[in-house]
């Protein structure tokens, strides 16, 4: 099988294009957008880890070694479109355009931290492991039958194949034909269990064959291969031609999250000869004509003043409004729980 | 005053201080030890010794087939422990949070509840459960769930919840020797909160059975898992009050001690019910109505409720806002005592 599914590559991960057909279709505007979202989210990403230790937010999955995956992925969307992320899969949201302030918000247990910007779709990080999956399929089914050209996307790791969801999704997708795309991003393990204790397959991509779905492996530390293996079935499902199952190999630099201690289950220096992908994008800059040391640096104070005020705005937000754990129950709340509202706001007022 | 009512049974060995989460997992290594039968199953409970560590040490002592990390499937793990219980072994379950266990409801519904009542007793599927519960320790959302209720209205599996070490490590041995299923329920509140002596080696706490963990004559507080502490917490303000609490930790959800209920109540003529869980289809509800069964004659006022709010889980900013605490189990005791 993983003959039949070779790890498809543009670059090699000293930055040298495999494929040089592609040196035409990278041009600066790409190679730059490329960098500045995945500067911007590692550089999010580490300020999280460090929030976290302090106690200013709670515990936060890192994705760092995954900034490839999730930005090569979220760039090949388009307003319209839908983002069906997990919680480990705020690099993309931030490509795709939620807000910083907010997504701080949420691993600060705050509800305002779901809510999209206007006109972007959005979904709440899945927390039940592949949950999302039939979600994603749900609303690529609904554009389908309204006729319009957008398409749904889910991120899932590669546990979450284990569960039924996963399964669900995939099929309704094929049997239903929709615009969906299944992005994988296996990076190894889940939490500490390795692939090959999670499943007897070699590969994940290969689990469409079972939906006749079309589906391709990537390396997903190529931010080039998986932005153009991603357009491919994003187009694919635009046109009307189903879904596609993208299995992104990659690697989760750090801990599960910021509870976790990987040395407990992952042996010394596993990991430790693969190269970051923002390393190999920069290798691949200055390989081909696109490194600036100006715009570089004036990219990394631009991104770093851009995250600190985020973290001040995060901390200058009014604390969480105990009202809110009642208002939006139901649209219009029985009288029960308007009753449990008022009287315990009162006491509230009353301390 | 006499704190701790219950006489422990005497066990023929040395005590060890313990936290509840060291106890858990010593009740699974004595179980491991003593039944060749018991096997551990759930994500992330071998290499990484679960993400609370209940289950630290034992793969690398019992070995990967009896302490098995499983893909990421509850329906698998609970599917497949019905195969395996009804084929000799003795699956304890590791759910890694309670809400977490809902892709097993269809499981443990159709299946693990009812496969003897279906079969006349031919068949059982008799398995434990594990689910660490509840908020108060700032986790992301789905990981705060108190869904006790989802299974005490399932008729043939036990529930049960303990508030202490000893009685987790008790409940816990009992549990797994219990001819039919069991979801054990555990305040991940509680897990690190105190320690206290726990005996090495094997001994029971009975399934059915609560504890009256203190003495008083005005008003019963009825409790289990991590609302223990909070209605102790509101036992001892009261009594600075001048009002004598009587505290039931109920240890077993499913089936009630009616008995221990009765004749509290009997006595106190006055009851607060304290859970996390929503209010509304609460275990509190049930409570109630074995308190009007029993006792209706002896009250001297309605019961109180001090639960959840009828409203999800809401994330940790929030969280403390959702769970009953001391000072509203308080206001509770004295409209009941000023009634
Ligand atoms: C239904 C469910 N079961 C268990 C968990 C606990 N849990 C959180 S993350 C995780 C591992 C997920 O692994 P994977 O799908 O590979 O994604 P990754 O975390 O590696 O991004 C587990 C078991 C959960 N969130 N949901």
């Amino acid at each position: 099988m993983e003959e039949q599914f070779p790890i498809k590559k543009v670059m090699d991960d000293q930055g040298n294009l495999i494929d040089s057909s592609y040196e035409e279709k990278i041009d600066e505007e790409l190679v730059r957008t490329m960098y500045y979202n995945m500067l911007r989210i590692r550089t999010f990403d580490r300020k999280a880890i460090n929030l976290q230790r302090q106690g200013r937010i709670g515990t936060y999955p890192p994705f760092e070694g995954q900034e490839a995956s999730q930005v090569g992925s979220a760039l090949a969307l388009k307003d319209g479109d839908w983002m069906f992320p997990t919680y480990r899969d705020h690099g993309a949201t931030l490509t795709f355009g939620a807000d910083m302030v907010r997504t701080f918000l949420y691993w600060n247990g705050r509800h305002e931290g779901v809510v999209p910007p206007k006109g972007k779709n959005i979904f709440p990080a899945a927390v039940p492991i592949a949950t999302q999956i039939p979600h994603a399929t749900g609303t690529a089914w609904a554009e389908k039958r309204k006729g319009t050209t957008n398409i749904a996307l889910a991120y899932f790791g590669d546990g979450a194949t284990s569960e039924g969801d996963f399964h669900e999704g995939l099929n309704f997708a094929s049997v239903f034909q929709t615009p969906t795309v299944f992005f994988n991003q296996n990076n190894g393990y889940a939490i500490s269990v390795p692939i090959e204790k999670q499943m007897n397959s070699k590969t994940i991509a290969q689990k469409a064959l079972a939906y006749d779905m079309p589906s391709v492996r990537i390396d997903g530390n190529d931010c080039f291969s998986v932005y153009f293996e991603m357009e491919k079935a994003v187009n694919r499902a635009r046109e009307g031609s189903g879904p596609t199952l993208i299995e992104a190999v990659t690697w989760r630099t750090g801990a599960h999250t910021t509870a976790d201690d990987p040395t407990k289950y992952r042996p010394d220096g596993q990991g430790e000869e693969i190269v970051h992908p923002l390393d190999r994008l920069e290798m691949f800059m200055k390989n081909y004509g696109h490194w600036n040391e100006e715009w570089i640096s004036e990219t990394k104070e631009k991104i770093e003043n851009e995250v600190e005020a985020a973290v001040e705005a995060m901390e200058n937000s009014p604390k969480a409004n105990p009202a809110d754990l009642f208002d939006y129950v139901f649209e219009q709340n029985p009288e029960h729980l308007e009753e449990q509202k008022d009287q315990y706001l009162a006491q509230l007022k009353g301390d | 005053m006499d704190l701790k009512v219950e006489q422990k049974p005497e066990v023929n060995s040395k005590t060890k201080q313990m936290t509840m989460i060291q106890a858990i997992n010593d009740g699974l290594k004595t179980m491991l030890e003593l039944d060749e039968k018991t096997i551990l199953l759930g994500e992330d409970i071998g290499k990484n010794g679960g993400v609370f560590r209940a289950t630290e040490g034992l793969q690398e002592v019992f070995g990967e087939d009896r302490v098995v990390d499983t893909p990421l499937s509850e329906s698998g793990i609970v599917g497949t422990s019905v195969g395996l219980a009804v084929n000799g072994f003795k699956p304890v379950a590791e759910m890694q949070f309670m809400g977490f266990i809902y892709p097993a409801y269809d499981q443990i519904m159709t299946h693990v509840s009812r496969l003897r009542m279906k079969t006349l007793g031919h068949y059982s599927a008799p398995m434990v459960i594990r689910a660490p519960y509840g908020a108060g320790i700032r986790a992301p959302e789905i990981h705060s769930d108190s869904a006790e209720a989802l299974f005490t209205h399932m008729p043939g599996v036990k529930v049960v919840c303990p508030a202490t070490p000893y009685d987790a490590k008790g409940l816990l041995i009992e549990s797994i020797e219990d001819p039919d299923p069991v979801i054990f329920m555990e305040p991940m509140r509680s897990y690190r909160a105190k320690r206290e002596d726990v005996p090495e080696g094997k001994y029971n706490v009975e399934i059915g059975k609560g504890n009256k963990v203190q003495e008083g004559t005005d008003i019963t507080l009825i409790a289990w898992g991590a609302m223990v502490p909070v209605a102790e917490q509101a036992a001892k303000q009261a009594e600075e009050q001048g009002v004598s609490c009587e505290v039931i930790d109920l240890r077993t959800l499913y089936p009630l001690d009616r008995e221990l209920i009765a004749e509290s109540v009997q006595k106190t003529g006055r009851a607060v019910i304290v859970h996390e869980a929503h209010g509304t289809g609460g275990l509190g509800n049930d409570i109630l109505s074995v308190i009007n069964d029993t006792s209706f004659l002896y009250l001297r006022s309605p019961i109180e409720r001090v639960t959840g709010f009828d409203v999800p889980v809401p994330f940790f900013s929030l969280e403390d806002h959702y769970l009953p605490t001391a000072k509203r189990v308080l206001e509770s005791i004295y409209k009941s005592v000023n009634f």
